[in-house]
């Protein structure tokens, strides 16, 4: 038995699977699944091989699509998945993350849900909606979203989530109280003399290290940080890089020390690729120095954006790494960043991209 | 594709159909995609627009939630017009009542 590479590539106009073959180089596309709803994030839950993918429609709201066939068939469900009575409803699920046996939806106004039935019925996590903070949570740019979920991997009480522009949360009894981790991140679109508040950064994305569940790596829209004591302090590692600004950030799969981001020109000149040139940026030494990779990524005239959720590794060794872009196109490296080929072009935007192995 | 809940026993709301008017309702064809063997129009019981979503609920487990959120109102880009005037939830449901439910001008 083998394990095969997929990608789950969530777009604003449906899911699509991209399956690979054993040496990562030919990739084949299936889609849109989901009846061509805006999915925001899919992932696929290792132990049983069930892939879930969530968005929201236009009409018909929020749901959680879950096919365990890889993409033949789905059902939906959005059982549960709704603050109380009064409440601003929920529009889209924005993040997926399953652990323990359990599955996390992160939704838009920032909320988070449950669900120990393998995503038939949902229940509110409400410890976050309310905490002392909430009244003064403000929106960013996508909107009051809750885009990331980390679950520890050995501790199923302890759970990380970003929200923008909120920033990180953290709780240690399962989502019953939380608290802010986001000292030493900043807030440049502050006052001078406010801008490292206890919350109200705008993270985009957090990653976890490998092995070392403490380490976390961010990509928040003031510059990268890592910390190594779980979010309780943030250092910055953005020296050597072309900006500060920037989307996804994804951790290799078996070294703390190697992380990929994807820096854009900056928040107000366009956020695409530094003069219009694609490049994966990698450190091998936890942010000490950096590495522009570009072998293969358009050099000329490629004004590409690659959005919070929309960049993976998988675990293969050498490790692939993955990003979608939203002008819907694919890129990827099997040899951990040195060479890139596009594999998919002319997509709807992708919001996210994740990876998974399952046998064939 | 089915939704996976369990079916549910209607809401409490929910009359028993022979205490409520029976009425015509059609479904959009973008909701019947998401729930395989719903029918495009049917005859049913409910004395306004919220027994009659109900009452689709209980067919359907999970249509409520499609065509209304948690307010609880009808989702913004939803539009149900009962004997050709728009309605809310709370708008009743005469005998014999004509009920269009349709998906707004939307997306992009």
């Amino acid at each position: 038995m083998t394990q095969q590479t997929i990608l789950l590539v969530s777009t604003k106009k449906g899911l699509f699977v991209v399956q690979g073959d054993a040496a990562r180089r030919d990739w084949s596309l299936s889609g849109p699944f989901c009846e061509a709803w805006p999915i925001n994030h899919a992932v696929a839950d290792p132990k049983t091989g069930a892939i879930y993918a969530g968005g929201g429609n236009e009409w018909f709201g929020p749901a959680v699509w879950k096919s365990q066939d890889r993409g033949k068939s789905w059902t939906h469900s959005s059982e549960g998945l709704a603050y109380e009575e009064g409440k601003d409803p929920i529009s889209a699920v924005w993040s997926l993350a399953a652990a323990n046996g359990s599955l996390y939806a992160g939704v838009a106004p920032a909320g988070l849900f449950r669900s120990d039935d393998g995503g038939v019925t949902w229940r509110h996590v409400s410890g976050l909606q309310d905490h002392p903070t909430r009244a003064d949570w403000q929106p960013g740019g996508a909107g009051l979203i809750l885009h990331t979920i980390l679950p520890h991997p050995e501790d199923d009480k302890q759970l990380w989530i970003g929200m923008s522009a909120v920033g990180v949360f953290h709780t240690a009894d399962g989502g019953a109280s939380w608290e802010p981790r986001n000292a030493g991140t900043r807030c440049d679109f502050l006052p001078e003399d406010q801008r490292y508040p206890e919350f109200g950064q705008c993270v985009h994305s957090i990653a976890m290290a490998p092995r070392e569940p403490g380490r976390l790596y961010q990509q928040n829209h003031c510059g990268m940080y890592v910390s190594e004591n779980g979010g309780v302090e943030w250092r910055s590692i953005e020296d050597g890089l072309p900006s500060s600004f920037g989307f996804p950030a994804a951790v290799h799969p078996r070294d703390p020390q190697t992380l990929y981001l994807f820096p854009l020109n900056g928040d107000s000149v366009g956020r695409y690729a530094p003069d219009g040139k694609a490049a994966v940026w990698r450190t091998r030494d936890g942010g000490a120095s950096w590495q522009d990779l570009r072998a293969g990524l358009p050099q000329e005239n490629a004004y590409l954006t690659v959005l919070r959720q929309a960049m993976a590794t998988d675990a293969a060794d050498p490790a692939g790494i993955y990003f979608g872009t939203t002008s819907g196109a694919v890129f990827a490296s099997a040899d951990e960043g040195e060479s890139w080929q596009c594999i998919v072009e002319h997509l709807p935007l992708i919001s996210s991209l994740e990876t998974v192995a399952l046998d064939t | 594709m089915p939704n996976e809940t369990a079916p549910r026993p209607p809401r409490k709301s929910t009359p028993a159909e022979s205490n409520a008017a029976r009425v015509r309702v059609v479904l959009p064809g973008p909701l019947l995609r998401l729930f395989p063997g719903s029918q495009r129009e049917l005859v049913l019981a409910a004395a306004n627009v919220a027994e009659l979503l109900d009452g689709l609920d209980a067919r359907w487990p999970g249509m409520r939630d499609r065509l209304c959120d948690s307010r609880p109102a009808i989702r913004k880009h939803i539009n149900i017009f009962v004997d050709g005037g728009s309605a809310a939830l709370d708008t009743p449901l005469p005998p014999g009542a004509e009920v269009f439910i349709l998906t707004a001008m939307s997306g992009g």
